[in-house]
C-alpha cells in the first residue's frame, strides 16, 4: 500500500526539488508513494499565529484528505510536529493516520540510514528547533547525512540554537529575528561548508534569503535533495 | 533616589531594535548567557533523576493551584498563630499601602530590601519614595541597578547587561550620594567591587530597624517562610531589623515542610547552577528575642486568581523565578530584559505579564500585547523550565486572545485572505500559476512594502514561487 506524501504548502510552491527529492529517495526505497491533490496546508502558520479557527478549518482539511492512508511522509519536522502535536488541541477527535518527518520513516520504519546517495560536498546540517524538541528526532539526519558517499559533514559550535525564524515572527519582529539568522548564517558558515541543509524548508528560506541578501555564501538545499543525489 | 518605571513602554518590536543596535550590550548579554547556559547544563546534568523531580514540581504545583482558598486560610492561620500579622492585598495599589503604613507607624525613614520579584511588580520603591521614605535594595545586582537608575533586565542577575567597568563607573558616581562612598581609587577587579559593596551596605543594615523581602516559598502546613539567596545579604536583613514585612505572591505556597525537599534540587540548580545556594533562611512568625520582634506577612493577588481562571494559561503560576528560560532564551540573549516592559522578562514574561495584566478579562494595551509574539516558539523554554511549563503552548493560547481583542484589523484580513486560498487546492494552484508568471525569472526576490512585506525584506531576499510547483510537476508526472 502506498504512503502519502505530504509536501507542505511552503515546498510545493517555493520549493518544488525537496518534494520531487523526497518521492524519489522514497521511490529508490521501494516505496509507492501517493499525492492526494486535495492536500494544501496543515495550519501552522494560522495556529501558532493564534487564528485557531482558521488553523481548525485547515487541519479538518488534512485530516480529511490523508484519512485512509497508512502512513504520511513529508519534507518538514515543523508540520509533522503540527500534526502530531497541536492538532488534539485544536480538536481532540480529529484523527489522521501516523505523519512521519522523511527522516523519522527512512530510520525508524524503514530501518535504512544509507539510502544510496552520492553528494562530494562538505556539507553542514542546521538541526531545526521543532525537529530536536517536538519532533526529538535526535541524530537521525546526522547518521542518513553520515551514510552519503563523499559527503563530508562540518560541526557548528552551536547546534542547537533557533535560527530565528519562528513563522511570522519573523516579520512581527524582523529585527530580532534577523539577528538570530545571521549568527546561525555565521555560525554554519564559519563551520566551513560550502552546502547548508535542514529537514525543514522554512528555516533554510530564512537563513537563504539573510545569505541572500548578504551575497556569496554557502548554496542551501533540502536534506532530501541531497539524499536523492547520485553518481 | 527615584526610580525608574517600566510603564508607558513601546511594544518588543520597537523596545527590541533598540536593544539589538547597542553592541555592548549584546555583548555583556551573549557572554553572560552562555556562561550561565553552560553551567546549568552540567549541574543538572548530575542528577539522574531529574526529569522525576520536574515532573513532582509541576505535580506539587499543580495540587497548590487546586486546593488555593484552602492552602491559603491554613497559611494564614499558622503564621497568626506563630506571632505574625497576616494582610491580604489585591492589588500593587493596596500591598503598597499596607507596606506604606507599616513604616509609617513606626516612624521608619528608610528600609533595607532584599531582592524581591513581587515587590518590583508592585513598584513598591516608587511607592515608598513617594511618602519620604528611603529604600535600599542589598542584593548587588539589585543595588548596581538601583544605584545606576536603571531598569531590571533579569530575574536573578538584574544587572546581567552591565559589565564590570560600567559598574565601576556607577559605584564611582553613585555612592557617595547615598551613603558611604567607593573606595578612592577603585578598579574593576570583581574582589574590589565586592568590598566596595560590602562596606557600602554595612552602614545601612547596622542602622536600618524595617527590612522588606520578597519570599521563595511558605509552608501552609508551618506557615513558614523560606527565602533563597546567595550572597547574605537576605540573612542580614532577615535578621537584624526590629520589623520583617514580606510580600509574597498567592501562589508561592507549598501545601507540606517535605515538599522542600523537591524545590530545593530544583530552584539552585537552575538559577544558578549550584548544588545548594548558601543561604536558606526560613522563619516562622516571630520568636523572642531573636530576630525581628515584628513579622508581617502581605498576600498578593495582583492578576494571579485572573490567571488561575484560564486552564491553560495558569501553569505560568508555577513559576519558582529561577530564570533558567531566559538564560536558554535566543531572544533574550539578542534583546536583554527591559525590552520585554516588565520586570518578568524573558519567556516567563511573556506568559506571566500579559495573565497579570488581566488579558483574560478585557483587552490589554498594546505593549502587552506584543509580549506573547515576542518568540520563534523554538521550546528551549520548555526543556529548561524545572516546573515543566510549557511556555510555547502558552505563549501560542495568549496570542489567541490577542488576535481576538479589538483592533488588528489588517493582520485579520491578510490571515483570513491567506486561509482560503490555503483551504482549497484550486485557488492555491491558481496563485501559485499567478506567482510563478510575475517572478518571471528572477532568481530572487527583493520588494518594498509595508508591514510584513517590509519586515521580511528589509534583511533577507526572497525565492521567487517557482514555475513548476510541485503539484503542477507531480499532475504531469503521472500523465
Amino acid at each position: 500500500m502506498a504512503i502519502a506524501l505530504f509536501v507542505t504548502c511552503l515546498a510545493d510552491t517555493l520549493f518544488p526539488r525537496a518534494g520531487i527529492a523526497t518521492v524519489q529517495v522514497l521511490e529508490r526505497l521501494g516505496v509507492e508513494v501517493d499525492f492526494p491533490s486535495a492536500q494544501t496546508c496543515c495550519g501552522q502558520m494560522h495556529f501558532n499565529s493564534g487564528y485557531r479557527r482558521e488553523a481548525a478549518q485547515l487541519a479538518a482539511g488534512f485530516a480529511e484528505t490523508f484519512a485512509g492512508y497508512e502512513a504520511v511522509v513529508s519534507p518538514s519536522a515543523s508540520c509533522a510536529a503540527m500534526v502530531r502535536h497541536h492538532y488534539r488541541r485544536i480538536d481532540p477527535d480529529l484523527v489522521t493516520p501516523p505523519v512521519y518527518e522523511l527522516t523519522e520513516y527512512l530510520v525508524d520504519v524503514l530501518g535504512v540510514t544509507d539510502v544510496g546517495a552520492y553528494f562530494p560536498h562538505r556539507v553542514v546540517l542546521h538541526q531545526t528547533c521543532h525537529s530536536l524538541r517536538l519532533l526529538r528526532i535526535g541524530d537521525r539526519p546526522r547518521q542518513l547525512l553520515a551514510a552519503v558517499t563523499g559527503l563530508e559533514l562540518a560541526d557548528p559550535t552551536h547546534p542547537d540554537q533557533c535560527c530565528g525564524f519562528g513563522g511570522t515572527f519573523a516579520v512581527k519582529n524582523p529585527d530580532t529575528s534577523a539577528a538570530m539568522g545571521t549568527d546561525k548564517l555565521n555560525d554554519l558558515t564559519t563551520a566551513g561548508a560550502e552546502v547548508v541543509t535542514s529537514t525543514d524548508a522554512s528555516c533554510l528560506m530564512h537563513l537563504g534569503g539573510l545569505a541572500a541578501r548578504r551575497g556569496g555564501g554557502p548554496r542551501f538545499m533540502h536534506l532530501a535533495e541531497i539524499l536523492a543525489a547520485t553518481r | 533616589m527615584t526610580t525608574p518605571t517600566f510603564l508607558g513602554m513601546p511594544p518588543f518590536p520597537v523596545t527590541a531594535r533598540a536593544a539589538l543596535s547597542d553592541g555592548q550590550l549584546r555583548r555583556n548579554l551573549a557572554g553572560a548567557t552562555a556562561t550561565i547556559r553552560d553551567r546549568r547544563a552540567r549541574s543538572v546534568a548530575e542528577l539522574d533523576d531529574w526529569e522525576a523531580l520536574r515532573a513532582a514540581g509541576a505535580a506539587l504545583k499543580d495540587d497548590v493551584l487546586v486546593r488555593l482558598p484552602e492552602l491559603l486560610a491554613q497559611l494564614e492561620a499558622n503564621v497568626s498563630a506563630a506571632g505574625g500579622v497576616v494582610h491580604w492585598a489585591r492589588d500593587a495599589a493596596e500591598a503598597n499601602a499596607i507596606v506604606t503604613a507599616i513604616a509609617e507607624s513606626h516612624g521608619v525613614a528608610e528600609i533595607v530590601k532584599v531582592k524581591s520579584m513581587a515587590t518590583q511588580e508592585i513598584e513598591l520603591n516608587a511607592a515608598l519614595e513617594r511618602s519620604g521614605i528611603d529604600v535600599w535594595e542589598t542584593d548587588l545586582a539589585e543595588m548596581i541597578v538601583q544605584l545606576g537608575h536603571d531598569l531590571p533586565s533579569h530575574i536573578l542577575v538584574p544587572a546581567i547587561h552591565r559589565n564590570r567597568s560600567e559598574i565601576r563607573d556607577i559605584f564611582v558616581r553613585e555612592m557617595g550620594r547615598v551613603g558611604r562612598p567607593a573606595p578612592a581609587g577603585i578598579t574593576d577587579q570583581p574582589a574590589e567591587l565586592a568590598e566596595a559593596a560590602r562596606l557600602h551596605l554595612r552602614e545601612k543594615f547596622l542602622r536600618a530597624r524595617m527590612a522588606v523581602s520578597g519570599g521563595n516559598f511558605a509552608i501552609a502546613e508551618t506557615g513558614s517562610v523560606a527565602v533563597v539567596e546567595s550572597e547574605g545579604n537576605g540573612r542580614m536583613c532577615l535578621t537584624l531589623p526590629d520589623v520583617l514585612v514580606t510580600v509574597l505572591g498567592i501562589e508561592k505556597l507549598l501545601p507540606a515542610w517535605t515538599d522542600l525537599e523537591v524545590f530545593m534540587q530544583l530552584l539552585p540548580r537552575s538559577s544558578t547552577a549550584e548544588r545548594m545556594n548558601p543561604y536558606t533562611s526560613i522563619w516562622t512568625g516571630v520568636t523572642p528575642g531573636d530576630g525581628p520582634q515584628e513579622f508581617h506577612l502581605i498576600l498578593l493577588d495582583n492578576g494571579r486568581t485572573d490567571t488561575l481562571i484560564d486552564p491553560v494559561g495558569r501553569q505560568a503560576l508555577r513559576c519558582i523565578r529561577c530564570s533558567a528560560c531566559l538564560n536558554v532564551c535566543p531572544i533574550y540573549e539578542r534583546t536583554g530584559g527591559t525590552a520585554y516592559g516588565s520586570p518578568y522578562p524573558g519567556p516567563i514574561g511573556a506568559i506571566l505579564t500579559p495573565q497579570l495584566r488581566g488579558i483574560h478579562r478585557r483587552p490589554v494595551d498594546e505593549q502587552t500585547a506584543s509580549l506573547p509574539f515576542a518568540s520563534s516558539l523554538c521550546g528551549a523554554c520548555f526543556d529548561a523550565c524545572p516546573v515543566r511549563i510549557d511556555i510555547p503552548e502558552v505563549l501560542v493560547h495568549l496570542r489567541a486572545k490577542v488576535v481576538d481583542q479589538p483592533g488588528h484589523r489588517a493582520e485579520r484580513a491578510t490571515m483570513a485572505a491567506a486561509a482560503a486560498v490555503l483551504r482549497s487546492p484550486k485557488r492555491l494552484a491558481a496563485v501559485q500559476a499567478l506567482g510563478g508568471v510575475t517572478a518571471g525569472r528572477a532568481r530572487r526576490l527583493r520588494l518594498r512594502g509595508p508591514g510584513w512585506i517590509g519586515g521580511w525584506f528589509r534583511d533577507r531576499d526572497l525565492v521567487p514561487p517557482a514555475r513548476m510547483p510541485f503539484r503542477r510537476w507531480w499532475k504531469e508526472r503521472s500523465r
